[in-house]
């Protein structure tokens, strides 16, 4: 894990005090809300529904046990004893108060944490495939850039006033799951099939929310060395050129659809130029020194296959159904990357308690290196667990009710907070979330339906990713009434797709029945083996429409 | 101050403590963290004079984001804001009714969710 320096530390205390001060000063009134609103956002800090919201960055969903315990902390002191992971990879606490806040940030300075760049129209926290460095598919650990992008972006004169927010996001594998076409930028670490090089592939202009837009590739291989300077000409270009006349029209990805990729490309490409290679060095020098910090663990050697493992699996249909959604190739022998569901049947998406937070900090010290990932699917992951381990594992998570069996499968779904917390929303999003995961309750159910991702937003701006859930699900409002459309065949992998909208919105009491007439059609008409959206993918969504409309008679009648 | 045209009334007047973030009423004087003592506007005269309330508090900075919502009244008397959005909140997080408004005064969450 990247440790901050004697500078990090200082910037992040520097801007804790300064922080303190400008609350002060609302407070004693010699700040306007709306003089005061800027800065706040600055430091994560919203005003929601029924509070303050604060927004932690966890970069690239890395976190250690320690931080985990500071949360918890933090949860029970300032908040309410809990807090919610986000599709950003952060987690949001809901309930803090504004005269509060400066401490929240220096218990969090204290364990090299903060909220700068959690909001507002700057380089947002960068976010990465939640099992990097771990992988077995991935070339290498994509961290580094991502810490390498973070210090860049952070406090960055130039572009701390964009147009619009920009997200950014890293992998290095073929298998996308940091969902990098769907974000401003998103770089995947290559290599070259005939010279073997390493570099970056660069996409641009991706993005969800009320204009949906998959990303496109812009550079197909950036040699090492060159990535701070090309991504600084794209950000050049886009502040100079992306539009401040309308706030929804002012993200990268309006810019690169309105003058088209190639013209954009151009601009790039000459500011590239303009700015120059000329650092490679340096820039490889840092990123050298980064990447030390991400050094592998000290691994044991064991072999491939764990006998005591493959044990307690025979031993424990429980146990098996828990490994069969929740292990992840490792790519040391012996060793899993495991995800832990925070979808308990009929529970909060991604919501943990602080008493949740401290067990989970002690398993994660005992078993995995002190580490832990956040998922952009609002999970958990530990990254390196012996396979010898994951019986003892799997018993402990079950004790503090973390051993839920549905990472991946249809009760595993995104949900953001929706109109029960959130002040921009239409309407509720985790009571829907609620309904599907307990229809959809029983094990082998779930199993047979296979891999299925539903995600739901509580309005346009599309924080649930339901775009691009295979099964996506917008709440809106129809005349004072919470409603519900439905989209089908969105991918939130390599093969990024927007969802088509099957019918008209949907009333909250009517979105399980039709989840499950969707899924019904699909186990109906699947060929063998075949899973949901690749038959959505075969088939089309007229073939599920049919149904959907079908089922409505039905139901009305 | 511009009063708002054509509110629906009767209305009180919602807002967030500075301070602490929490959702506060406009009552008879000051404010009220108890939906039922807000005061109810049943015409624009009254529905003015609780937004000028508002805007001065907003000025005084004890409050952020004054706004009128319409409620129905029941039939103890109590407020229940008739958009879903204002009931939510007012009450809290309908999915956890343990936390808000819903929490603390019972009484008044049981009877506006029906």
């Amino acid at each position: 894990m990247y440790r901050y320096d004697e500078f990090d530390e200082r910037v992040v205390r520097e801007r804790v005090a300064q922080f303190r001060d400008q609350v002060a000063r609302r407070l004693s009134g010699s700040l306007t809300e709306d003089e005061f609103r800027p800065l706040r956002l600055q430091n994560g800090l919203y005003l929601q529904l029924h509070s303050y919201m604060l927004r932690i960055a966890i970069p690239y969903g890395s976190l250690t046990a320690r931080q985990l315990r500071q949360l918890a902390l933090i949860a029970d002191k300032y908040d309410r004893g809990y807090g919610h992971f986000t599709t950003r990879q952060n987690l949001q606490f809901n309930w803090p108060k504004l005269r509060e806040v400066p401490d929240i940030l220096s218990l969090l300075a204290d364990v090299d944490m903060h909220c700068i760049q959690t909001s507002g129209n700057c380089i947002r926290n960068v976010t990465a495939d939640q099992f990097a460095g771990v992988a077995a598919d991935e070339i290498e650990d994509p961290r580094p850039i991502g810490e390498l992008l973070r210090q860049w972006s952070s406090l960055h004169p130039e572009f701390s006033f964009l147009p619009r927010k920009f997200k950014i996001a890293v992998g290095a594998s073929e298998n996308d799951r940091a969902v990098l076409k769907a974000h401003d930028l998103g770089v995947r670490v290559v290599r070259r099939a005939d010279s073997g090089e390493l570099g970056y592939e660069i996409h641009v202009g991706g993005g969800l929310g009320r204009t949906p837009m998959i990303g496109k590739i812009v550079r197909d291989f950036l040699p090492r060395g060159q990535l701070l300077a090309y991504v600084e000409a794209i950000m050049r270009v886009y502040n100079a050129e992306g539009r401040r006349d309308n706030k929804f029209k002012a993200r990268i990805k309006i810019l690169v659809h309105e003058i088209g990729l190639d013209a954009f490309r151009d601009r790039v490409e000459r500011e590239f130029a303009a700015v120059g290679v000329a650092a490679a060095q340096d820039e490889n020098e840092e990123l050298t020194r980064i990447a030390a910090c991400f050094a592998p663990k000290p691994y044991a050697r064991l072999l491939a296959r764990s006998d005591s493992f493959e044990a307690a699996k025979a031993l424990n249909p429980a146990f098996a159904d828990w490994t069969e959604s929740s292990l992840h190739p490792h790519h040391v022998e012996g060793y899993a990357a495991v995800t832990v569901s925070l979808k308990p049947i009929g529970g909060v998406p991604g919501d943990m308690t602080s008493d949740q937070m401290r067990a989970f900090a002690d398993i994660a010290e005992r078993y995995s290196f002190g580490e832990l990932r956040v998922t952009h699917a609002q999970n958990l992951v530990l990254p390196h667990v012996k396979k010898d381990d994951l019986f003892a594992l799997w018993r402990m998570l079950a004790k503090s009710d973390l051993a839920a069996d549905n990472a991946g499968l249809i009760t595993d779904i995104i949900s953001c907070p929706g109109l029960d917390y959130c002040a921009l929303a239409t309407a509720r999003s985790i009571p829907i979330a609620q309904a599907i995961s307990t229809r959809f309750a029983d094990r082998g159910r779930q199993r047979d339906i296979g891999p299925l991702q539903i995600k739901i937003s509580g309005c346009i701006n599309a924080c649930g990713h339901h775009h691009v859930g295979h099964i996506g699900i917008l709440g809106l409002e129809k005349r004072g009434q919470e409603s519900y459309q439905i989209t089908l065949g969105g991918d939130a992998s390599e093969n990024a797709a927007i969802g088509e909208l099957l019918g008209p919105g949907l009333g909250a009491d009517d979105v399980p029945p039709a989840i499950e007439r969707i899924v019904d059609t699909y186990l109906e008409l699947r060929n063998e083996g075949e899973t949901f959206i690749d038959t959505v993918k075969r088939l089309g969504v007229g073939a599920f429409k049919t149904a959907f409309f079908v089922g409505e008679r039905n139901e009305a009648a | 101050m511009p009063a708002l045209k054509n509110m629906p009334l009767p209305a009180i007047l919602v807002a967030n403590d500075l301070r602490d973030g929490d959702v506060v009423f406009r009552a008879a004087d000051g404010w009220t963290r108890d939906p039922r003592a807000a005061a109810i506007a049943r015409d624009d005269e009254a529905a003015q004079a609780l937004e000028r309330a508002g805007a001065a508090a907003t000025a005084r900075q004890e409050i952020v984001d004054a706004y009128l919502i319409d409620v129905d009244i029941r039939s103890d008397g109590a407020p229940v804001p008739r958009h879903f959005r204002e009931r939510f909140k007012t009450l809290g997080p309908s999915v956890r009714p343990d936390l808000g408004k819903q929490a603390e005064f019972v009484g008044y969450a049981r009877a506006a969710a029906e």
